[in-house]
């Protein structure tokens, strides 16, 4: 039982991080219609950014800030250089993009870095783990899924009440209509995909806190396509419990199917850990191929 | 008429889309300041394109004016994006109540102060609820659970709130029940009298339209087929005969059909 309570915990607070990611992710589907197969590398990206200011010695929170700011940059040049030219391609067209654009990001990293995996040296957070009764936590997850839970609050109020975050949700609804009212669709995607590569930013460098950074942070940021799907492609709610519910999936199924053994023979060779989620996606798609929330059309009263 | 304080004036503008199909095929107008003018025609005579046109949103289409002038106060507009000519005081309504269906009735209209900054929303807010005093009540209901007339109310006061220096409205009464209609109609005319706002509204229901304004055009086919003062538009024989009183605008017969039409819109003319 206590097992249990840990793996969800846990699994919990690192599925908060992939609700970040995955928020970013549905920002620029929402908006824009691009569906981003290159949200791994921007995950990967923000890791290694942090890591070199941190290894510069600039206090980790500072070092968080400017991972944002980079992002905020990258993002920009991103969108304007290769997403721009192609407003009004054909949708297969512009994912293959994104796919040339993720080898792209890669092939960047490993020009300035070697494939050995890399640790925040001094830790960042302390290593002592926080009992709770019979359940122990690494400090790290707590101090992760606080960070993640605060920069989903800032996302949230920006949406919410301010007049970028407004125009934004707007030429999600009605692009023509926000256009109508001197809001620049152009701008739009652009803030999207700054959004994008601070919450991929962010999210990477905390799970490579958690887990150490290598090209696997890659990986974990693809674990957005499953949590999207699950959430509804186009529901920003619908990514960020999507996000939670993979998180949770993944560490159980780590916890219970991976050492699984019927009479002494392992029933997994390993790894379900790492394919569960994706399992988990083509159910869905299967079963509930809009996910939890996706394509709600409001009808009338 | 007279071509003088004219805000916004057509030249013979000519519409394409996608490079081959020709809408407008030389329209002409004007916009007196501080009136109300009516374009009228029944579906598909290219009404929306004329304002599209006006507004910028034709580019979004993948049209374009191919010929022909539109200058507002004076400036040429036809090339500009729709963003220069929001921003420099030209909002248009689209046709079919588009709000954002995801925010609230108040958030809407925010987003309708988007470029007017942020010093400017609580009395754009104000006047907006002064003169649709039925959004004051739901203006924390999501837009997209409204019902018709709210939404369409819900429309132009967005469109209020980026401090329009012209109007554009397109087919407000779609849809809508004959009250709500000249509820709408009222604030209309109200919009215009009370801020001095000249509107140019499309409509297929011309009955209600040459009730409020002072000028109409009639548009067919992508021609501007007859205009004159709204009063008498609304005596003239074709008129009454095509347009008004007919609510079934389908089984419309065309002017082209009349036989005497040609001789009457010379003498209108
Ligand atoms: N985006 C477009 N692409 C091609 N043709 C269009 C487009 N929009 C409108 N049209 C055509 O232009 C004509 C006029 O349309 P529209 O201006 O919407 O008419 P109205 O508003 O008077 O009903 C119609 O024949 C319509 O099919
Ligand atoms: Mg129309």
């Amino acid at each position: 039982m206590d097992i249990f309570l840990q793996l969800i915990i846990t699994g919990f607070m690192v599925g908060s991080i992939y609700a970040l990611v995955a928020l970013g992710w549905t920002l620029i589907y929402k908006s824009s219609g691009v569906l981003n197969l290159a949200m791994g590398e921007l995950t990967l990206i923000g890791a290694y950014v942090s890591y070199t200011f941190y290894m510069w010695k600039i206090p980790f929170p500072l070092a968080v800030v400017f991972t944002l700011i980079i992002g905020v940059i990258l993002g920009l040049l991103t969108e304007r250089i290769f997403l721009r030219p192609l407003i009004g391609e054909p949708t297969l067209t512009v994912i293959m993009v994104t796919v040339g654009l993720s080898f792209f990001f890669r092939g960047l990293i490993f020009l300035f870095f070697n494939t050995d995996t890399l640790v925040f040296t001094p830790p960042v957070f302390p290593s002592e783990p926080v009992r709770l009764g019979n359940v122990v936590i690494g400090q790290v997850y707590i101090w992760s899924f606080i960070a993640a839970l605060v920069l989903l609050a800032v996302f949230v109020i920006f949406f919410q009440r301010t007049r970028w975050g407004l125009a934004i949700q707007a030429t999600a609804d009605d692009e023509m209509a926000a256009l109508s009212l001197g809001v620049s669709a152009k701008f739009v995607y652009a803030a999207a995909w700054a959004i994008a590569f601070m919450a991929a930013g962010v999210g990477g460098t905390l799970l490579g806190n958690i887990n150490g950074i290598n090209i696997s942070i890659g990986y974990l940021g693809l674990l957005v396509l499953p949590a999207v799907v699950i959430g509804g492609l186009n529901s920003v709610p619908g990514a960020i419990v999507g996000g939670i519910i993979i998180g949770v999936l993944q560490n159980l199924a780590g916890g219970y199917l991976d050492p699984l053994t019927i009479a002494g023979f392992k029933v997994f060779p390993g790894g379900v850990k790492d394919i569960f989620p994706y399992v988990v996606m083509t159910i869905m798609l299967l079963v509930k191929p809009y996910g939890l929330w996706g394509w709600i059309r409001i009808e009338r009263v | 008429m007279d071509t003088n304080g004219s805000i916004l004036k057509l030249n013979n503008i000519e519409v394409m889309y996608h490079e081959v199909i020709l809408v407008l095929k030389g329209v002409s107008l004007q916009v007196p300041a501080q009136s109300i003018v009516a374009v009228l025609g029944a579906n598909g005579a290219g009404k929306s394109t004329t304002l599209k046109a006006i507004s910028g949103l034709l580019k979004h289409e993948d049209g374009a004016v191919t010929d022909g002038s539109i200058e507002f106060m004076g400036q040429r507009i036809d090339r500009k994006h729709a963003e220069e000519i929001a921003r420099a005081g030209i909002v248009q309504v689209i046709e079919g109540r588009r709000v954002f269906e995801h925010l609230t009735v108040e958030q809407n209209l925010i987003v309708g102060a988007h470029l007017r900054g942020g010093a400017t929303v609580k009395p754009g807010l104000e006047r907006v609820y002064h003169y649709f005093p039925r959004l004051t009540q739901i203006r924390h209901r999501l837009a997209g659970f409204c019902s018709g007339g709210e939404q369409q109310m819900m429309v132009m006061g967005r469109a209020l709130m980026a401090s329009p220096k012209l109007l554009l409205l397109d087919e407000p009464s779609m849809g809508l029940a004959p009250l709500l209609i000249k509820e709408i109609f009222t604030i209309i005319t109200q919009l215009n009298q009370r801020e001095q706002l000249p509107i140019l509204v499309v409509e297929q229901n011309a009955k209600l339209a040459l009730t409020v304004a002072s000028y109409a055009y009639v548009l067919e086919t992508g021609r501007v087929v007859m205009d004159g003062n709204a009063d008498q538009l609304r005596d003239n024989q074709d008129i009454k005969e095509f347009y008004l009183g007919l609510t079934d605008l389908g089984t419309r017969k065309s002017f082209r059909d009349v036989k005497h039409y040609k001789r009457r819109k010379r003498w209108l003319t």
